[in-house]
């Protein structure tokens, strides 16, 4: 009988759970409530399965536990029951589905003009690309990476010596518009997740992911890594801000481009060299 | 079409194969040691796997000692940390549950309740045990090589798995973990082929495939699966093992490591997802069909009644068994793969839901106008139906492509594949241990300490894993060493790790009064005779308990299905498999 007791205070309690604990998603920032609304969705029609099950086993064992000179009855199948069963679970099952593919479909499909912004995750530091006055980003090869080209930009291809690189800084989004970003690794799979956008993608050595967004709310957001990649993991952390469209500017116009951190980099080397420093 | 239930002998063929005489042991080495007898060779598996079982129980406390009061353990560091997770997941996976489920209760049940002897290759059998022993012990060694074992999390995703960022990718863990699985999947294709050609040649007279109880369904299509699932794990075994030794790039693109230039090129980290996972999801229902399998039975058995819709119950297992060949990728959503497979394996995901669900409801519906003796078994049973629907459902949210995404990678994932294949599974093991103990040893387990043992693992489990979910939804990643401050995690989820921490270390302790009892009641347990469930499958129906080597005096022939309880007119609650007649009793009721 404890056992009937346990099981109702268990589907009442897990039901008490989730409504009263203080625990729940962070706010959102992004356009991806439609994300959230697919999950309340899931949520109440999980729910109210799991307590329709707990309760009625509950019952079950109430009702039929074994006293003297009781016996079970005999009834193999019933086949009229077990298809009701079956259509009933399948129109569940559909309604969750259903909203879930749409809302995948807008989120792999990414909007026309969306800006394309690129993360570079290495062991165990973010770094970003923005492109420069031509609107492109310029292409890149794991191959070229130096100590001087940290992202391996290609130095021949003129749409790359504009971009804009932030190395290990802050990220900058501008409100309201939907932006693409490029994910790429330089070393092992990471992952760029922030709680507050609700997307996240691999990044993956050798291939380029993508995910998009528009930023819907300012402020500053932590980028976590949400792929284990080594022992600095739980340390690879960085930060978004979204800003509104003045602030972007601004911020955007205080950056520096491939060429500058070329040139600043060569005349570093020269007063090296002058001083005949060790290289590093 | 013979009739499951029961049938005359009209549907007895005279017997096609002669009986044969076993290899009998002449030793003690040969009795008990290099034994081919499959019921030792049950014990064996069963043993080894739950003494690398405590090995994780331990590991998962240290882990949670670092989650729940980060920092105040020195000896925890982050290398450690992974270290602990990664060995933790993958002996609970393979060499716990996958060893005990298939090696142990396979290796015991399925010649006991098909009427065989033995396996039909007992030689093969013992090899397959002593090359399981031998991937345990190279398993274990890790922990004292230099280095100490991998680090890189049970998946083992290149490239960080061979490269220094990694514990073990330069020494020997990674190098040692591929080894002992590459050991681990020969030996259990030994055994694998062992178990399937035996319930596909090896059953009773009169035990057509329609009368097997599902405890054999599940196990043998749970076989089938991992003999077609394990050679996608073998590959990207020697593949990596391939890229870390000889320098090959199956899985390595160019890569720049803390600013230095590999000399790999040209590989795909994506592809040995993609076989890992090929392997990994039907390993889910490699442990999880031999769980539904033994607990349709136990219900049945504990509520005296027959199982409901046995055909559809038999046929769920074999579907989800093909389903879940074609899921796969519903672990990569957020893998970088192609996006439109999302809306494939979303569907093929949520469509196994229906089958799952059916079986479910079946089990519930056996309870109905039973008569529930709430033994031990039952009682795991039951516990085990919530945990499974619990975890079946927030399956749900992660297989729903889109609602993954917020939730992949998070706590929410932990807690969910806990619930589903950790707590579930292992609630099934537990009750069906305390189920077959009186038929391997001849005595019953003790209630009391049963009781407590019950109690406290299954709320005890359900507190630790449920409140979970919750800081998945926060956003709190897994595989990590510690949150740090971060703004979105609030102080009270602390208070709520610390919880869960001390709760399963309670949970954990329960379990050492479980291995005490296995111990003690070896000789100190009550005497159970042959049948103390009165249960009808063969295994109860041995001339001695326990079976000796090749099990039966005469082979039984089987008259009936395994589910005859609470017939109408029979004299007893039950009708064991090898009784004959009077089949009218069943034949009026039946339409």
């Amino acid at each position: 009988m404890a056992v009937v007791v346990i099981l109702v205070l268990l589907a009442a309690g897990s039901v008490l759970f989730h409504l009263l604990s203080p625990w729940w998603w962070t706010p959102i920032a992004s356009n991806w409530n439609y994300i959230d609304n697919t999950l309340i969705i899931t949520f109440w029609i999980t729910g109210a399965v799991f307590v329709a099950v707990v309760l009625f086993m509950a019952y079950c064992v109430f009702r039929f536990r074994h006293r003297p000179g009781n016996r079970a009855a005999y009834e193999p199948e019933n086949k009229k029951l077990e298809s009701w069963l079956a259509a009933g679970t399948t129109l569940g099952v559909a309604a969750m589905l259903t909203p879930g593919l749409f809302v995948w479909h807008q989120f792999i499909t990414v909007p026309d003009g969306a800006r394309q912004v690129e993360v570079v995750g290495q062991q165990w530091l973010w770094s970003f690309r923005l492109p420069g006055a031509d609107g492109r980003l310029g292409t890149s090869e794991t191959r070229d990476i130096s100590p001087e080209n940290s992202l391996g930009l290609n130095r021949n291809d003129a749409a790359a010596l504009d971009d804009i690189i932030i190395e290990g800084g802050e990220l900058h989004l501008e409100i309201g518009k939907p932006v693409k970003m490029l994910l790429r690794s330089v070393d092992v799979l990471h992952n760029f997740y922030v709680p507050e956008f609700r997307a996240k993608m691999d990044m993956v050595p050798g291939m380029v992911t993508f995910y998009w967004l528009t930023p819907t709310r300012t402020g500053t957001f932590e980028v976590l890594c949400a792929e284990l990649c080594g022992v600095g993991h739980p340390q690879m952390r960085g930060t978004v801000v979204v800003d509104s469209a003045e602030d972007y500017q601004t911020w955007l116009t205080s950056q520096q481009t491939f060429s500058q951190l070329m040139a600043a980099a060569q005349t570093k080397e020269t007063a090296q060299a002058g001083n005949a420093a060790p290289a590093r | 079409m013979v009739d499951i239930r029961s049938g005359t002998d009209r549907a007895l063929g005279p017997a096609e194969v002669e009986d044969v005489e076993l290899y009998h042991p002449h030793s003690w080495w040969t009795r008990y040691v290099f034994s081919q007898d499959a019921k030792i060779i049950a014990v064996q598996y069963a043993s080894t796997a739950i003494a690398i079982g405590m090995v994780a129980l331990v590991l998962s406390w240290l882990m949670r000692l670092q989650l729940g009061f980060p920092g105040a353990f020195a000896f925890i560091d982050a290398e450690r940390y992974y270290q602990f997770i990664t060995m933790h997941g993958m002996i609970m996976v393979i060499y716990l549950l996958t060893a005990l489920f298939l090696g142990g209760f396979g290796n015991y049940l399925i010649p006991l309740m098909l009427g065989a002897r033995d396996m039909v290759f007992p030689y093969a059998n013992m090899l397959s045990y002593w090359l399981y022993l031998l991937a345990v012990l190279v398993l274990v060694s890790s922990f004292f090589a230099p280095g100490g074992p991998t680090g890189a999390g049970w998946t083992l995703y290149p490239p960080q798995a061979v490269l220094s960022g990694t514990p073990g990718g330069k020494d020997w863990g990674i190098v040692l973990m591929l080894s002992s699985l590459i050991l681990f999947i020969i030996g259990f294709t030994m055994g694998g082929l062992n178990y399937v050609v035996t319930v596909l040649q090896g059953r009773a007279r009169g035990m057509t495939l329609m009368r097997m109880p599902l405890t054999i369904w599940g196990i043998f299509t749970a076989t089938v699966m991992a003999l077609l699932a394990f050679p996608a794990l073998l590959v990207a075994c020697v593949m990596m093992l391939f890229d870390r030794i000889l320098g090959t790039s199956f899985f390595m693109p160019a890569i720049v490591e803390m600013g230095e230039q590999l000399q790999h090129g040209g590989g795909s980290p994506i592809l040995f997802q993609h076989l890992f996972w090929f392997f990994g999801h039907p390993e889910v229902y490699i442990v999880a069909l031999p769980a539904f399998g033994i607990v349709s039975d136990l219900i049945s058995t504990h509520a005296r009644k027959n199982i409901f819709g046995y055909r559809m119950m038999v046929w769920a297992i074999v579907v989800i068994g093909a389903l879940s060949f074609v899921v796969w990728a519903h672990h990569m959503y957020v893998s970088g793969m192609n996006p439109y497979f999302g809306f494939f394996f979303a569907t093929t995901t949520l469509i196994i839901a229906v089958p799952t669900a059916l079986k479910v409801y079946n089990w519930v519906l056996t309870l109905w106008r039973g008569d529930i003796h709430l033994n031990l078994p039952m009682l795991f049973a039951l516990a085990f139906i919530v945990t499974f629907v619990n975890g079946g459902l927030t399956g749900l949210f992660l297989g729903n492509v889109v609602v993954d995404v917020p939730l992949s990678d998070t706590m929410f994932v932990v807690a969910h594949f806990h619930m589903v294949m950790g707590v579930a599974p292992i609630l099934v093991i537990f009750g069906a241990i305390y189920h077959w103990y009186p038929k391997v040893t001849g005595r019953m387990l003790n209630e009391a300490m049963g009781q407590l043992h019950f109690w406290v693992t299954f709320v005890g489990a359900y507190l630790i894993f449920f409140p979970m979910h919750y800081l998945g939804l926060i956003g709190v990643p897994r595989r990590y060493y510690e949150m740090g401050e971060t703004a979105f995690v609030p102080a009270s989820a602390h208070t709520l790790n610390e919880f869960i921490t001390i709760v399963a270390l309670i949970v954990g302790a329960a379990q050492i009064v479980f291995l005490f009892n296995l111990v003690w009641s070896i000789r100190h347990g009550r005497e159970a005779g042959g049948n103390p469930w009165r249960a009808t499958t063969l295994e109860w129906q041995t001339p001695e308990t326990p079976p000796r080597h090749g099990n039966w005096k005469d082979l039984p022939v089987v008259y009936r299905w395994a589910y005859d309880y609470s017939v109408p007119g029979a004299p007893e609650d039950f009708i064991p498999q090898n009784q004959p007649g009077p089949d009218n009793l069943t034949r009026e009721t039946a339409t």
